[in-house]
């Protein structure tokens, strides 16, 4: 018996073609990051290339999610949080003093572990987004939650039900909500923090289908522990270890050929 | 490992030891439970007590005169519109002027003030005031509306009420807003939205039962506030809806008639105190099924 077969994420792997990456769409050089006093980050330097999925892995603890917001720079919120270095998206420096945060944010997206529907209607919850951005007559609004919903794969599932709460969705029906929210904005990259990690099966494959769809619009960067989802879903593969960066490279070579002791035994399960 | 394994390693258990444990606990939980049911059957006889005899009282005191006829000179059969209206609008006016100052400062101390010393400090100061005595409250607006404006006054008696408004929705609304995930907050964030937009569009949407609760309650706590409104708005005998005037009240009525010797001022003492009751009781139901927390 080789060894792929018995394997799950060789396995996915192998069910995926292998495509070279792209340019990237945000370039992120040197950067260390602080809470408080404790060095979170060490020195980060990552590119996420255009229009394709970068999977970010790594044990707890390990800043990858501090790595996703410091992106849209969801860190402003709390004092005593701080990032230095740079993060290049479209000839700007991310994190900027000056940068225009709700601007930021409308380009670069944010979906959530847990699934955060806002307290209204489902229509209400797409529209929220981009009302604070744009100015739309109300057939243009219809059009662009209807299209919205229809990429995050939701909406035959709500169409008749606008109008009603968005917490009588179930758990998977409002992760694709929160989605489609965010695509509404029309982003350029899209930020997942473990989006099916509190999902079940079949709202989690129907998740990673989704991502995969989204891709060829958007640029992509998804935190998960799951390294069958990074397999399935990533182009790209950065592994984290205690703040550093330790290896970053194509899904086939992360998963099939790591340069790293430490990547190879992290995938393999051996420790985290 | 198996049962038999388990059974092997635990201690041998003495059955004589074990029966007199079990009895022993079987006892000490008899006794308990009868405790709390005997406290808790006296608090209800005490209420229902109260409840019983102001219905007997205040319903054979209660006729349509209470409401159409305004307080008259004993033995004239006089009612207590005056009183009933004074009530609704002081009341009215507190709450309007407490509410909004306390949904503000509890907004303030949860969305930005939460672990700074101006934020703990305006805290502690609500908290103090939360439980100040009323009387204190009264004379605090005695010193700076009555005195310096030359008498007492409808408008007074308002502020009075609405001081003790305030702390209260400071209270519920600060709680109301921590309970909010901080998920929440930063999916809103996450799609573009500045602070106040979250804090108006989310956050309160979010709280909106909290809150409401909390203000229907100290609705239902001023409507029955008797001491500030001494100092303040006095009272007053004749139909006035002026604020710069006294203006009457029910509680005060009530504290004026029941002392005095005449039999029909004191009937219509027991009809008051029947009103404020089951007013205060309609807003604490409103309050608590009305605007249950939905699931």
């Amino acid at each position: 018996m080789n060894e792929t077969e018995q394997n799950p994420v060789m396995a996915a792997m192998q069910a995926r073609s292998s495509e070279a990456l792209r340019a990237p769409r945000i370039s992120i050089r040197g950067v260390d990051f602080f809470y408080g006093t404790n060095k979170a980050l060490k020195s980060i330097d990552l590119d996420l290339p255009d229009r394709q999925v970068t999977g970010m892995i790594g044990p707890s603890g390990c800043g990858k999610s501090t790595l996703l917001r410091v992106l849209n720079r969801m860190y402003d919120l709390y004092p005593g949080q701080r990032a230095v270095g740079q993060v290049m998206m479209d000839g700007a420096n991310i994190l900027d003093p000056g940068m225009d945060l709700n601007q930021l944010r409308s380009r670069v997206g944010m979906v959530f572990q847990k699934p955060t529907p806002f307290p209204m209607t489902i229509y209400e919850n797409i529209a929220f987004g981009v009302k604070l951005h744009e100015r739309l007559a109300k057939a243009a609004m219809d059009e662009r939650v209807e299209w919205s919903l229809t990429r995050a794969a939701l909406w035959g599932e709500v169409k008749d039900r606008l109008n009603s709460s968005a917490m009588g969705l179930s758990g998977g029906q409002q992760q694709r909500l929160c989605i489609a929210r965010t695509i509404a904005v029309r982003p350029e990259v899209i930020l997942l923090d473990e989006p099916t990690s509190a999902l079940d099966p079949i709202s989690t494959l129907k998740i990673e289908e989704l991502i995969d769809e989204l891709k060829q619009d958007f640029t992509i960067a998804i935190v998960t522990h799951n390294m069958q989802q990074a397999a399935r879903c990533a182009d790209q593969v950065a592994f984290f270890y205690l703040g550093e960066l330790v290896e970053v490279g194509t899904a086939t070579q992360m998963f099939t050929a790591p340069r790293e002791r430490r990547t190879q035994e992290y995938i393999t399960g051996r420790f985290g | 490992m198996s049962a038999a394994a388990l059974s092997l390693t635990g201690p041998a258990r003495d059955a004589r030891v074990a029966g007199l444990l079990s009895r022993r606990r079987k006892l000490v939980d008899g006794l308990v439970k009868l405790l709390c049911i005997a406290a808790t059957a006296m608090g209800l006889a005490l209420l229902a007590s109260i409840l019983f005899t102001l219905l007997f009282r205040g319903v054979s005191a209660l006729g349509l005169h209470v409401f159409t006829d305004i307080t008259r000179p004993p033995g004239s059969n006089g009612g207590l519109l005056n009183a009933i209206v004074g009530s609704l609008v002081q009341t009215m006016v507190g709450a309007a002027i407490g509410t909004p100052i306390g949904l503000m400062v509890g907004t303030y101390l949860s969305e930005y003030a939460r672990t700074s010393a101006l934020g703990n400090a305006v805290r502690f100061v609500s908290d103090v005031l939360l439980s100040a005595p009323s009387i204190l409250i009264g004379l605090f607006v005695y010193t700076i509306l009555v005195e310096p404006f030359g008498g007492f006054s409808g408008i007074a008696g308002c502020v009075a009420l609405a001081v003790i408004v305030v702390p209260i929705v400071v209270r519920t609304t600060e709680d109301m807003l921590r309970l909010i995930p901080t998920e929440l907050r930063e999916a809103a964030v996450a799609v573009g939205a500045p602070k106040w937009r979250v804090i108006v569009l989310i956050c309160y949407r979010a709280a909106l039962d909290g809150i409401a609760t909390g203000v229907l309650l100290a609705v239902a706590r001023v409507a029955g506030e008797t001491a500030p409104l001494l100092f303040t708005s006095l009272g007053n005998l004749n139909w006035s809806l002026s604020m710069t005037q006294p203006m009457s009240s029910l509680p005060v009525t009530i504290y004026q008639y029941a002392g005095s010797a005449f039999d029909d001022w004191v009937d219509l003492a027991w009809a008051g105190a029947l009103l404020i009751t089951f007013g205060v009781l309609a807003l604490n139901i409103v309050a608590r099924v009305v605007l249950r927390p939905r699931a």
